[in-house]
């Protein structure tokens, strides 16, 4: 049996803290005070904005691990090799993604064959190169993307999300 | 860009928000659910609210403590705007909390004037007038339809009358509001001309289990779980029953069972099933369309000459002679005991081979799967779950039969880890006084609406424009027949009521159709209606149904019904009070006196009137106390404060279903014969591409909301039709382009979706969309009891256009995981 199918290993391995490259992590969990009084309206204002890594840290079609909008939640940042809709970077192919399924919060994992997130809790399916379309599954929601951005230097900052990420009803967490 | 709802933050569900039990009204597994409402405003905090966790951490997998912007909205409750979130229950045995994509967006398909949801509802009666629909109140509409309707209808004589009728539960249905119905047409009338949402009659889909004695419902869910061998036969349940498949399947196969599917596509469910289980314990049995009766019969051949039968059951409960039911017009293949159902169906490895296109090897590996007794000698469990593949299939009465001849004579009827049922689309709800006088077989209505029959129409939640087959015919006729009223009642705008009908019977006399609609959205066939009546849903009202394990439960109303739409029975009972008003008008007080009995006030008054009647113990406050969990029909009585079921059926080895008082089963006599139906084998011979058919996970069911979803839109703009990617490329036609699929009936559109595993010149379309009808390909021919086959049709297929750009920005990857 592959160790994909091992989900709850998986899962306990990301919240022991096991992942690589979560270089914003720690900024990422330091909110501002006045968050824990963040009202409803005023979703989609309050991401922090984490640097992920450097474009030169990227391999085609290698996901690298990271956590956004803080260590507790899993995605990847990942240069798919062709320009996409919605991708950053000189060549207009990076992205980054949640891998909490948003079905049950499953851990997903990468196939770079089909350049698909997969979920090992129920089969559903996620297509990277589309803008985390739902290929087929049971979640009620396209994956949430991270919004990016490149500054000069080359640093890929997380700045947002576009969707509920799973187990969270704010993606940035309240207090 | 794939659609995203940019919702990154929902309100919280405050500790002591109101909680409603509901079951999902999609599809038949019928999950529980609850739905929580609480004031505008207002909301719980991270560390106090309805869960009892702390939300300003992440939650794990599977939590309670999570719901997803799909199953939130704003709603009205008694007149005010509330929150509303409706999320899976862990405490229900039927999911265990899991939803689908269907289920898990129930509250986003609602109407919302808050958050602008399902727009498309209706919310007033229409009555076509000035050439258009204009919004008009419950009496004025139904006044209309009911001195119309009297116009045409007589003591003993409603034969002008046809009735298009859901008989479902779940959704609009239940069992409130097929009484309310059935009241209507079948007591105080006696409606021939009718027919069921998804068919062209008024009949069972499953006559053959029925008349071999097996309610079609026999077991219940957690025999999956304790079975030997799952024998799935034109079915697809991780897509079409997802949390049966997922809660309960899945558990079978963890507990070391095997599983056979007979299909001839490779479904997500045969994938599904060998991700779980394991390859090795998946047989596929990809048989030649159609071929069903051959395998099944070949299947009991060769079980029966093993040995491998339960001969102390079929001794004790099954009949012993000859032919019980000889074959005639109502009955397409005869009923008798084993040894003449053995003789009958009598087919060699070879010939079954040969007609199903499979090996002899898997037959018999399939054999031993399904009843080869175990190494101990004991008996091998196989529970069987069959649904439209076979039901829409070919030779439908002999195909389902075939299959419980196997379960029969294996003793899996009745028995822990057994069952023969079928898997079903709709919960079920049905109570309505007898229908035998609809005949059997019943009127082919859709043929004979072509032909010219019927004068008014009154349509309960049907699409005969989606759902029907020789739908472009269908349709053609239809529009022209309902345009004659029209246009006769456009000629009389600013006429006196008297004289539009008068109008209106006039052209209907010349061959036009009066065309009442009820339903929750303004549909296709909607568009031909003269007037339009806004029905509910469950949720909007108190509904009870049963789902595919015979379980009963209340789903509780936690909104208001959008506008002035009211639940089925109450305009049922609306109708019927109006007809006595207009008949004791006109001076026929005998026939008005027939609609007497409706003074219903609220769908609980309709339950009480109905179901109630027949099962006395079931109350809603007793099902209110059920729960989600409910109660599995039919309810023997109620000890200890609560409601007591009936967990399996048949555990008595007595079969009743078919009425006979000996109480035994019968087994199908019922030879393999090829394409049964008229037409089917000269479009076969006619057409390169099997257009095989059915459904899809994100939208059955719930695809008359879906088309006001976007969700489901974005993914799909333009239904699909998967075809091999060799066969594309023959044609020139690459991913997302538009494919026009024609054949001697009609011609219908589709979005190519390249699909590795299709085999050569056999593609898959899914059916009932709203843009793109696949009825309008399949041809008029039924079975003997008018029963539609759906699936056998052939096409060929152009390029019509290159890919939309809608059609363009979605994904064409495979549905099979990679892990
Ligand atoms: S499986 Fe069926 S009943 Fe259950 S949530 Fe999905 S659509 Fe509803
Ligand atoms: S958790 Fe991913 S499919 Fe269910």
């Amino acid at each position: 049996m592959k160790c994909n199918r091992l989900v709850d290993v998986g899962r306990r391995q990301f919240l022991r803290g096991g992942v690589l490259g979560v270089a914003g992590a720690a900024a990422a969990t330091v909110l501002p005070a006045g968050q824990a009084q963040a009202q409803t309206a005023r979703a989609m204002l309050d991401y922090p904005s984490t640097k992920l890594a450097n474009i030169a840290d990227l391999k085609v079609n290698e996901p690298m691990d990271i956590g956004y909008p803080d260590a507790e939640s899993p995605g990847i940042l990942l240069k798919l090799g062709t320009a996409v809709e919605g991708g950053v970077g000189p060549d207009g192919d990076i992205v980054a993604y949640s891998v909490l399924c948003p079905h049950k919060g499953f851990v997903m994992s990468y196939h770079g064959a089909d350049k698909t997130l997969n979920c090992p809790g129920h089969f559903s399916r996620f297509d990277c190169e589309k803008g985390g379309q739902q290929v087929w599954g049971h979640a009620t929601q396209n994956l949430p993307q991270f919004t990016l951005r490149v500054d000069d230097k080359g640093d890929i900052h997380a700045e947002g999300a576009d969707e509920l990420i799973y187990g969270r009803l704010s993606n940035v967490l309240q207090g | 860009m794939a659609y995203k709802r940019n919702i990154d933050r929902l309100p919280i569900i405050p500790a002591g928000a109101k909680e409603h039990n509901v079951t999902c009204h999609y599809c038949i597994v019928g999950c529980g659910y609850k739905a929580y409402t609480w004031p505008l405003k207002t909301q719980g905090t991270t560390d106090s609210n309805w869960s009892g966790e702390d939300l300003s951490k992440q939650q794990g997998a599977e939590t309670a403590a999570w719901y997803s912007p799909s199953m939130y909205n704003v709603v009205k409750q008694n007149g005010k705007d509330v929150h509303l979130v409706i999320k899976p229950d862990v405490d229900c045995e039927v999911n265990s909390g899991l939803g689908s994509i269907r289920g898990a967006r129930m509250a986003e398909n609602r109407r919302s004037d808050i958050t602008g949801t399902q727009q498309q509802r209706l919310t007033d009666p229409l009555v076509w007038r000035y050439g258009t629909w204009q919004p008009t109140s419950w009496d004025d509409a139904l006044d209309l339809v009911a001195r119309v309707t009297a116009r045409v209808i007589d003591k003993d004589n409603e034969n002008d009358l046809y009735v298009s009728m859901f008989d479902h539960g779940g959704s609009a249905g239940g069992y409130e509001n097929t009484w309310g119905t059935g009241k209507l047409y079948f007591g105080s009338m006696k409606v021939k001309h009718c027919r069921i949402h998804n068919r062209p009659a008024y009949m069972s889909e499953v006559h053959s289990s029925r008349d071999m004695g097996v309610d079609e419902l026999n077991y219940n869910y957690a025999d999956y779980e304790v079975t030997d061998t799952i024998f799935l036969v034109g079915t697809n349940p991780m897509e079409c029953q997802t949390n049966l498949f997922l809660n309960h399947m899945v558990k079978g196969m963890q507990n070391g069972a095997k599983v056979v599917i007979s299909d001839p596509r490779r479904t997500v469910t045969v994938d599904s099933c060998e991700q779980v289980a394991g390859a090795e314990n998946v047989l596929h049995l990809a048989i030649k369309p159609g071929s069903d009766v051959a395998l099944h019969n070949t299947l009991f051949t060769y079980i029966a000459d093993q040995g491998w039968v339960d001969a102390d059951f079929i001794a004790k409960s099954t009949f012993q002679g000859d032919v019980a039911v000889p074959a005639d017009s109502a009955y397409p293949a005869s009923l008798g005991s084993f040894e003449a159902a053995r003789a009958a169906c009598k087919m060699s490895l070879a010939d079954g081979a040969a007609a199903t296109g499979l090996t002899e090897a898997q037959i018999i590996q399939a054999a031993e799967w399904i009843a080869k007794p175990k190494e101990d000698g004991s008996r091998r469990k196989c529970v069987t779950g069959y649904e439209k593949g076979i039901i829409w299939g070919n030779d439908n009465y002999r195909a389902i039969g075939s299959l419980l001849n196997i379960a029969l004579a294996t003793g899996n009827v009745g028995r822990e880890g057994g069952g023969c049922c079928r898997l079903g689309g709709h919960q079920e709800g049905y109570y309505r006084p007898s229908d035998a006088h609809v005949g059997r077989p019943a009127p082919y209505i859709d043929q004979l609406i072509i032909a010219g029959g019927g004068k008014v129409h009154h349509i309960w939640a049907n699409d005969h424009y989606k759902t029907t087959l020789n739908a472009a015919e269908f349709k053609r006729v239809y529009n022209r027949r309902s345009n004659m009223v029209k246009e006769a009642m456009d000629a009389r705008a600013g006429a006196t009521r008297e004289e539009l009908v008068d109008a209106i019977v006039a052209a209907i006399n010349a061959g036009g159709i009066f065309s009442v609609n009820v339903d929750i959205i303004h549909s296709q066939i909607g568009q031909a209606a003269h007037v339009i009546l806004p029905a509910v849903e469950a949720g909007e009202m108190n509904l009870t149904s049963m789902n595919g394990e015979r379980r009963l439960r209340l789903t509780e109303k936690y909104m208001d019904a959008p506008g002035s739409a009211k639940p089925d029975c109450l305009i049922a009972a609306g109708i019927a009070q109006a007809l006595e008003r207009v008949l004791r008008e006109e001076g026929r007080d005998a026939y008005a006196d027939q609609f007497k009995g409706y003074d219903w006030k609220t769908e609980e008054d309709a339950f009480m009137d109905g179901y109630n009647k027949g099962n006395p113990e079931v109350t809603y406050e007793r099902l209110r106390a059920m729960g989600t969990n409910g109660v599995l029909e039919p309810v023997k009585g109620f000890a200890d404060g609560k409601l007591v079921g009936t967990n399996r059926l048949y555990e008595d080895g007595v079969f009743t279903r078919h009425g006979r008082e000996d109480g035994k089963a019968l087994f199908c006599m019922g030879e393999w014969r090829g394409w049964q139906a008229a037409g089917k084998a000269q479009q076969q011979a006619n057409h390169r591409f099997f257009i095989n058919n059915g459904r899809a996970n994100m939208n059955w069911q719930n695809w008359f909301l879906d088309q006001g979803n976007e969700f489901v839109m974005d993914r799909f703009p333009v239904p699909f039709i998967q075809i091999n990617p060799e066969d594309m490329a023959e044609l020139g036609i690459k991913a997302g382009d538009m494919v026009e699929v024609y054949n001697d009936v009609g011609a219908t559109q589709a979005l190519a979706y390249p699909e590795p595993t299709a085999k050569r010149n056999e593609t898959f379309m899914v059916f009932g969309a709203p843009n793109g009808a696949q009825g309008n390909i399949v041809n008029a021919g039924v079975n003997e009891l008018i029963l539609p086959n759906y699936k056998a049709t052939w096409a060929n297929i152009r390029k019509i256009s290159d890919a939309t750009p809608a059609s363009a920005a979605v994904s064409y990857k495979s549905w099979e995981v990679e892990l």
